[in-house]
């Protein structure tokens, strides 16, 4: 199914809550992030969607959703930005979707990574490499 | 290296899909050198429905020159697969005699003495001769435009397209998907769009800020009992190639999970065969053919490759039916039970002087450019040497292009764009404004002036290289190198982004390029929003018209290792 903007901010009502990491975000690195979100445990890869552009067509605004059925938290990181925190979201039992969608502001060419922490504690991971390019010479 | 008998045996070991390409016969007919209508469209009807494909003329409605490229490097698991495959050993691989009309279709070697004897190619009038001749054999047929339809011509640029659109209308097209369409604007494209009779596709067509589907994702049709779903996909990285604020209301992107959500639907509608009108680009067609389900054809386009056989990926075949009017793919299927049994395919070549044109076709084209007629057969000099543009690297044309940027616009270092579209000129041609045209025609050709380090040019040839030579196909846009002069450099196509641009040198002095140090620039195509400076045009008429006679010698600056 395509879900569109529009619906997805109507989830956001719903269900989902927008925190922004207090307390890790001051240029907290990729591997801190991960270390705060999983407690250690080792990511499988299985049963989490990362869904980004392959290039960037504007790098000032990327958009990117994940969807990750069953989880209590989804956390997006940048790695190439100067700060990669970009947002955790949090569902609650009331949800009735685990999937977030938003745009972000990608500094260079980078990985995206996206981790989801199960109710049973377990961690998965997708990651995709976007592409910022100055563009042009197509053709 | 795959020979043709051993393509032919991997593809049915590989499927249930039997088939066959009617190559093999218009080559031997071919090296007798009696060529003939007859034998040009020969096939024997096969199945019970037709394809006709035709894709990337860029505006040529007229027969033209076309020199396929010497530089066509494959990366990554491309390596040596068409199209990657070039001059003899292309010709080795398809069973090509060297020297024959097909040697001169489909290869670039002694290409100026073929074209004498075999003569220009395409011309849409000659197109009409062919589409109809289908269509009288096969009612049941469906014609498929891939894009990059109204852009690359003089006459295309004075009428905002709307010459090619009549032409195409006249053709009784039935289907399109786009590409340079977008660079006339979002308005003048809604406006045509709105005017055409067939629907104007593209899955990948999004609503910038809503993230919604555009535009029409495909269209069904009802042909001899047959439902065919046609799902449209325009190329990827319109935003990024092109000049994203001509078009800011709309996203583009592979978007493979919505190709197969569509597939999934059309699918699910029990449709009896799944075709993807594409302007990918080969390598993307083939890698999205490996991963997305359920389509049976990919019509390609974009890349301008022109492959005498059918490429099988999975249950899926793909077609690459050339570019700028010089070939139509006529590709024959047996549909039965709601699955593609077989097919029989044949690209057409577009011999000018073999096809009869159409008189009807012939009279719209002429009545088109019968309002500029003197602006376009105005002669601005004479060429000596073969001017041609396609291929990875370089290209005389373009050697031209960059010699009257630095002259014109005293610049040290020019830069004219990797575009793969723009006709060739054989040594002794005259050239007319319109054939200038024919190699810079667009809506954003101001050339501008300015400074650059060295590092930011080393920056822009390593972004661009990186857009061509990047394993992954996903991340490839299709184009070919920025061409330069004033400089030169070596680039290794096996390394990663940023290690493989390197011996940057100045040719006026010989010295190497100091990253930290500015060089005057001049280049145009940028997809910059106000950009100023004379249009390209302009710029290389009056460097021409000061030479009178063009010559160009061979062009030793670009050293590429890593093949």
């Amino acid at each position: 199914m395509t879900l569109t903007r529009r619906k997805a901010l109507t989830l956001g009502l719903g269900g989902i809550a927008f925190a922004a990491i207090p307390g890790l975000s001051t240029a907290a690195t990729v591997e801190e992030l991960t270390a705060a979100f999983t407690g250690g445990a080792a990511p499988g890869t299985s049963g989490i969607t990362l869904t980004t552009p392959e290039i960037a067509e504007n790098g000032n605004t990327v958009p990117v959703s994940v969807d990750a059925p069953g989880a209590v938290a989804i956390m997006l990181m940048a790695s190439g930005n100067p700060e990669p925190a970009v947002a955790t979201f949090t569902f609650g039992p009331a949800a009735g979707r685990q999937f977030a969608a938003t745009r972000i502001r990608l500094a260079k060419t980078q990985d995206v990574i996206a981790m989801a922490k199960m109710a049973d504690g377990s961690i998965v991971q997708a990651q995709a490499t976007v592409k910022v390019t100055i563009g042009g010479c197509g053709g | 290296m795959i020979t043709r008998r051993e393509f032919l045996q991997a593809s049915l070991a590989a499927s249930a899909i039997y088939g066959a390409s009617g190559f093999g016969n218009w080559s031997r007919l071919a090296a007798q050198q009696a060529l003939t209508q007859d034998q040009l469209l020969q096939f024997d009807d096969f199945g019970n429905l037709t394809l006709i494909h035709i894709t990337d003329i860029h505006a040529q409605l007229k027969p033209i020159w076309f020199r396929e490229p010497e530089w066509n490097i494959g990366v990554g698991d491309a390596k040596g697969q068409p199209p990657h495959v070039v001059g003899r050993a292309f010709q080795d691989m398809f069973g090509i005699a060297p020297g024959s009309p097909d040697a001169y279709a489909l290869t670039y070697e002694d290409f100026a003495a073929l074209g004498q004897a075999y003569g220009r190619m395409g011309g849409m009038d000659r197109v009409a001769t062919v589409v109809k001749a289908i269509r009288a054999a096969r009612p049941d047929s469906i014609l498929l435009d891939g894009g990059d339809t109204w852009q690359g011509s003089m006459t295309s640029l004075l009428t905002k397209g709307q010459d090619c659109v009549n032409v195409m209308n006249a053709l009784g097209v039935e289907a399109m998907t786009s590409h340079w369409e977008w660079t006339l604007g979002t308005e003048r494209v809604n406006e045509i769009v709105e005017s055409l009779p067939f629907p104007f596709l593209g899955a990948n067509i999004f609503d910038a800020e809503w993230d919604e589907p555009a535009f029409e994702p495909y269209r069904i049709f009802d042909k001899g009992g047959l439902r065919i779903a046609v799902i449209g996909q325009a190329f990827p990285y319109m935003p990024i190639a092109n000049p994203r604020w001509m078009f800011p209301e709309y996203s583009f992107g592979i978007r493979e999970e919505r190709m197969q959500a569509v597939v999934d639907e059309v699918r699910a509608e029990g449709v009896d065969l799944v075709v993807c009108l594409s302007h990918n680009g080969f390598d993307v067609d083939k890698k999205m053919a490996s991963r997305v389900t359920g389509i049976d054809v990919i019509l390609t386009g974009h890349t301008h490759d022109a492959i005498p056989e059918p490429v099988l990926v999975g249950q899926t075949i793909l077609i690459a039916s050339g570019s700028h009017g010089k070939f139509v793919s006529r590709v024959d299927l047996d549909v039965q039970g709601g699955k593609m049994l077989g097919f029989r395919h044949k690209l057409i070549p577009i011999f000018s002087d073999v096809i009869t044109p159409d008189a009807e076709m012939a009279a719209l084209i002429d009545a088109e450019r019968a309002p500029f007629k003197a602006q376009l057969e105005e002669k601005i000099g004479t060429t000596d040497s073969l001017l041609y543009r396609r291929g990875n690297f370089q290209g005389t044309w373009d050697d031209l292009i960059c010699d009257a940027v630095r002259s014109e616009r005293d610049v040290q270092i020019a830069l004219s764009p990797g575009v793969r579209w723009g006709a060739s000129l054989l040594p002794g041609d005259a050239i007319t404004r319109e054939d200038i045209h024919n190699v810079t025609s667009m809506t954003y050709g101001q050339v501008y002036r300015t400074e650059m380090t060295g590092e930011t040019i080393k920056t822009v040839l390593e972004d661009v290289a990186d857009n061509i030579f990047n394993p992954d196909p996903y991340y490839q846009q299709g184009g070919d190198m920025v061409r330069i002069g004033g400089m030169g450099f070596a680039c290794d196509v096996s390394k990663p982004i940023g290690n493989r641009i390197s011996d940057m040198v100045l040719l006026e002095t010989g010295g190497a390029i100091d990253p930290a140090k500015s060089y005057t620039v001049g280049g145009w195509a940028s997809v910059n929003e106000g950009t100023e400076g004379p249009q390209i045009w302009d710029v290389v008429e009056a460097h021409i018209r000061k030479l009178g006679t063009v010559r160009l010698e061979p062009n030793p600056s670009v050293t590429v290792t890593g093949i």
